[in-house]
């Protein structure tokens, strides 16, 4: 037994109502006789999962179990890769408003913060956490909000009782955006873009002057060193700038941006993408879409459709879903993302496709293809068996597994349907 | 006497005089009384008068032009009853003619007659009534949502009973056609929440129409939106209240008191019509309107305890709540609400965005129907409003989820006949049954699979959506030249 798994185990013991694993989890585990989805091939009839601590370890038709394994029948059921939600923000913000729960925004008067580690303050005992890992979502990508540049996101499991087991990288993505000037004073659009460039060309000296800036030798920068410091990953392409625009000419402008100074650029949003899908698809640009949402809300979404997401891949464009319609999405209900790849099925979109955008794109997109996504030999096990099409409303996740343990979540959803099943209700132990 | 005989003369010029409204619309009585009017009425106009039912913005909703139509080989969810499989349904002189539980029903071929329908072939499809959406702000806060446009929430002051919403609705908001292609027929319009008294819903039926009047659902009582909680607390805590839970209470206790009042002073003097009228005053009318039980008191309410003082409310001055909406946590106090006949109408899954939504459960709408509580899904979301289906579907899963046996004939009411019964429209829609209003949606499905589309929307047996025919879909005003034309494949705006 490893110690992070005895770690886990004295937390499970020490939450009250969160139990993130089962006390007594074998180290092997065989997920036999489902319908299985790996995403990363083709579906496979009657297969086989094979975890062995904490990791896949085989994935197919003709696997053999080991005698010693704990055998999950999973006959007449489906078996996907956990579900990846790319656009939450689980564990910085626990109640939306007026709680002062919410840690995903920077205090800052320019809204420019880079230097923003917004996981430093991601709560693994977050109760909005079980709400969506009962539902088959075991990672997400964990975002903040707010200003031109709103600081760091990281990628992470929804596992552990410490930031350090949850996350699978950090920093996945730089986060900024492209808006409206609307109602909160931001500046105007070309101002925006102006700003972006010329703190990535501050960047780019900085990276060049490290020593001179030390020595207090440097010319005026427009932002701090820790902030200058945090993009210098971003210019060297190795964390991505996720840009949240909606307009086709700000996502047109992002495009530019990515060229000009040799970036990894990622859309967010992306209302109107479809508009510009193949240039997207020649700069490599993927996007985080939905399929909800279909309303001109502002006068950057007036080309809001819900088939945005099926015309970028027709493009040829790589696209995770994230929620774009009604109600929470990215906190109370990232539980509904396996609806939202339902609808994009509803609107062209291939199942196939579908499961695709809400398991391997996100993975591939923020860099952790070889950790998560998919079922194959290697990855950490997250694993769902579901009753039936998960993307259907009456099929229910009976399995879920994370880092090969299975979950046994019990949301304060749960238990205050269980204290009020019977009125008038028994406040004791339910 | 010749007051009330103007009246129903004008009353009578509009299309949709509501034939049951009592006691008269006392509309527009221009100052042109003949000679033998002995009482002070000839000299003033009818805006001085605060009459029970009165109706001065009329409906001019004529239905759209129909054909009898047929739809056959389709199942039916009739909200009143069993499915019928392979059924047939035939919509004729604007209501529902016949529903067939065959094919070859007689009753059809009976109610056929005259003119040959239109034959649909429903083989896999599903017909269910159109939707009902009890909680909408569109038209008031229309897309784009913009500051000038933004037209749901007077702010000016927490007691605003005086507003209508109709007087701010734009029946240019593209967000009405998007709506009627998800399938909903009927809306009710509410200001926003942010007053304690918010002011007079408008009751719509979702047709493409110039005016507001145009929309209007001919002969439905309007609705009083009153809010609970936080709103009311954040926007006036330091605008000179109310502040607090208790703030809001006295409140709406203080308004009810000059409400009785006023009811008293003018059922007294409409009784006789004698002497100088008292003065009219537009929003003390709308409450003592409540006060009559003729208007349906719609009241944003999330917690169990709220709504508990609120029926206390309601028993004290003697009206009655309509149906508490949002009502997050009715679960908790599903025995009360049956015991009071309050609906309730509630989303399937959003919550936790503030305090007062934090216990939120999925199961919130089978424990209310568990309890025999009258529920249906409501959106307060233009873009959940087009998916209200899925809504229900997914509430109905987390009902089987507990073990309650819910069949898809029960949600079905969730969406339709319910919502109606809040609306006390009950007995013109919300059901497949004959006679009707022939308001209708085809589904390519189950209404309860994510995958099902509408195929085709009826309103009072005219065709207004069809996805087959992307050149016949209505696009509002603003959109032409805005948003892309999809019949053009996007590059035309």
């Amino acid at each position: 037994m490893t110690s992070r798994t005895l770690y886990v185990m004295a937390a499970a013991c020490a939450a009250s109502f969160i139990a993130p694993v089962s006390t007594l989890a074998a180290q092997t585990v065989a997920i036999t006789g489902g319908k299985v989805y790996p995403v990363s091939g083709p579906p496979i009839e009657n297969g086989t999962v094979l975890i062995k601590d904490g990791k896949i370890v085989a994935v197919g038709a003709s696997v053999t179990v080991p005698a010693d394994a704990e055998k999950v029948d999973a006959s007449g059921k489906w078996v996907t890769p956990g579900l990846v939600d790319a656009e939450t923000q689980l564990g910085l913000v626990e109640v939306g408003f007026g709680a002062g729960a919410n840690e995903s925004r920077a205090r800052s008067e320019q809204g420019i913060t880079p230097d923003f580690t917004s996981w430093d303050g991601l709560n693994p005992r977050s109760v909005l956490i079980p709400p969506a890992r009962e539902e088959g979502v075991t990672s997400v990508m964990s975002t903040p909000g707010g200003g031109l540049i709103a600081g760091q996101a990281a990628m992470i499991d929804l596992f552990g009782d410490t930031r350090a087991e949850m996350i699978l990288r950090a920093p996945a993505a730089m986060i900024a955006s492209i808006g409206d000037q609307g109602g909160d004073g931001a500046p105007a659009k070309g101002q925006q873009i102006a700003k972006l460039r010329e703190i990535l060309q501050d960047t780019r000296y900085y990276q060049k002057h490290v020593a001179e800036f030390d020595r207090g030798q440097s010319r005026q920068m427009s932002l701090n060193p820790g902030s200058l410091a945090a993009l210098v990953p971003v210019l060297e392409g190795k964390v991505p700038l996720l840009i949240n625009a909606d307009q086709a000419s700000d996502i047109q402008s992002a495009i530019d941006l990515a060229k000009e100074f040799g970036i990894k650029v990622v859309i967010g949003g992306g209302e109107e993408a479809w508009e510009v899908a193949d240039r997207l698809a020649a700069a490599k640009i993927p996007v985080l879409a939905g399929a909800e949402s279909n309303i001109p809300s502002s006068f950057s979404t007036l080309g809001a459709r819900q088939d945005n997401v099926t015309l970028l891949r027709k493009a040829g464009v790589v696209v995770a879903l994230i929620g774009n319609g009604a109600g929470d999405e990215s906190l109370f209900n990232v539980r509904n993302i396996r609806y939202e790849a339902g609808n994009a099925v509803g609107y062209g979109l291939s199942w196939n496709e579908a499961l695709k955008a809400i398991t391997q794109a996100p993975a591939e997109i923020f860099g952790v293809a070889d950790k998560i996504g998919t079922l194959q030999a290697g990855h950490e096990a997250n694993v769902v068996v579901w009753d039936g099409d998960p993307f259907e409303f009456a099929t229910r996740a009976v399995a879920v597994y994370v880092h090969g343990q299975k979950q046994n979540d019990v949301s304060r959803q749960d238990l205050l349907t269980k204290r009020y099943e019977q009125l008038p209700p028994s406040y004791g132990k339910p | 006497m010749l007051a009330l005989a103007l009246a129903i003369t004008v009353a009578g010029c509009a299309k949709h005089a509501p034939a049951t409204q009592a006691p008269t619309p006392a509309r527009a009585a221009p100052t042109t009384a003949s000679s033998s009017d002995s009482t002070p009425a000839a000299t003033y106009g009818p805006g001085a008068l605060s009459v029970p039912n009165a109706d001065p913005y009329p409906s001019t909703y004529t239905p759209f032009p129909s054909k009898p139509t047929l739809i056959e080989n389709v199942t039916i969810f009739t909200a009143v009853g069993p499915r019928i499989v392979n059924g047939a349904l035939l919509m004729k002189d604007n209501k529902i003619a016949a529903v067939g539980k065959t094919v070859d029903d007689p009753a059809i071929k009976q109610a056929e007659g005259g003119e040959a329908p239109v034959v649909i072939d429903g083989t896999g499809k599903f017909v269910t009534p159109g939707i009902i959406d009890v909680h909408s702000h569109l038209g008031v806060y229309p897309a784009p949502a913009v500051e000038s446009n933004s037209d749901g929430n007077e702010l000016v002051n927490p007691v605003t009973p005086y507003v209508w919403a109709e007087h701010s609705i734009w029946p240019q908001d593209p967000q009405f056609p998007r709506n009627l292609a998800g399938g909903v027929t009927t809306l009710q319009v509410l200001p926003g929440s942010g007053n304690l008294f918010g002011g007079r819903s408008a009751i719509l039926k979702v047709v493409p129409a110039r005016t507001v009047q145009g929309m209007k659902f001919p002969g439905a009582k309007y609705g009083l939106k009153m809010a609970c909680g936080e709103n009311p607390k954040r926007v006036y805590g330091n605008r000179g209240g109310p502040q607090t839970r208790m703030g809001n209470m006295a409140g709406y206790r203080a308004e009810w008191i000059k409400a009785e009042a006023y009811r008293r002073k003018w059922d007294a003097w409409l009784k006789t019509r004698k002497g100088e009228p008292p003065t009219r005053d537009l929003g003390l009318e709308t409450l003592a309107e409540v006060l009559r039980g003729n208007i349906l008191p719609q009241m944003h309410c999330y917690r169990a305890d709220e709504m508990a003082q609120v029926i206390d409310m309601s028993h004290e001055f003697g009206y009655k709540v309509r149906a508490f909406h949002h009502a997050v946590e009715a679960y908790k106090i599903a025995d009360l609400l049956a015991k009071e006949g309050i609906g309730a109408a509630v989303w399937a899954d959003w919550g936790d965005f503030k305090m007062e939504a934090l216990d939120a459960v999925r199961a919130n709408m089978a424990l209310l129907w568990k309890a025999g509580v009258k529920v249906m899904i409501h959106s307060d979301d233009p873009s959940g409003s087009q998916r209200l289906n899925q809504e229900v579907a997914k509430a109905m899963a987390a009902g089987r989820a507990i073990g309650l046996n819910i069949t898809e004939e029960d949600a079905v009411k969730w969406m339709t006949i319910n919502p109606a019964w809040a609306l006390d429209l009950d007995s013109k829609i919300g059901s497949i049954e004959t006679g009707k209003d022939a308001d209708v949606v085809l589904w390519s499905g189950d209404p309860f699979s994510v995958y099902t589309h509408t195929e085709k929307v009826w309103i009072d047996g005219a065709l207004l959506y069809d996805r087959s025919d992307p050149k016949a879909q209505w696009r509002s005003d603003f959109e032409l030249g805005f948003v892309p034309d999809e019949t053009t494949g996007g590059t035309q705006r």
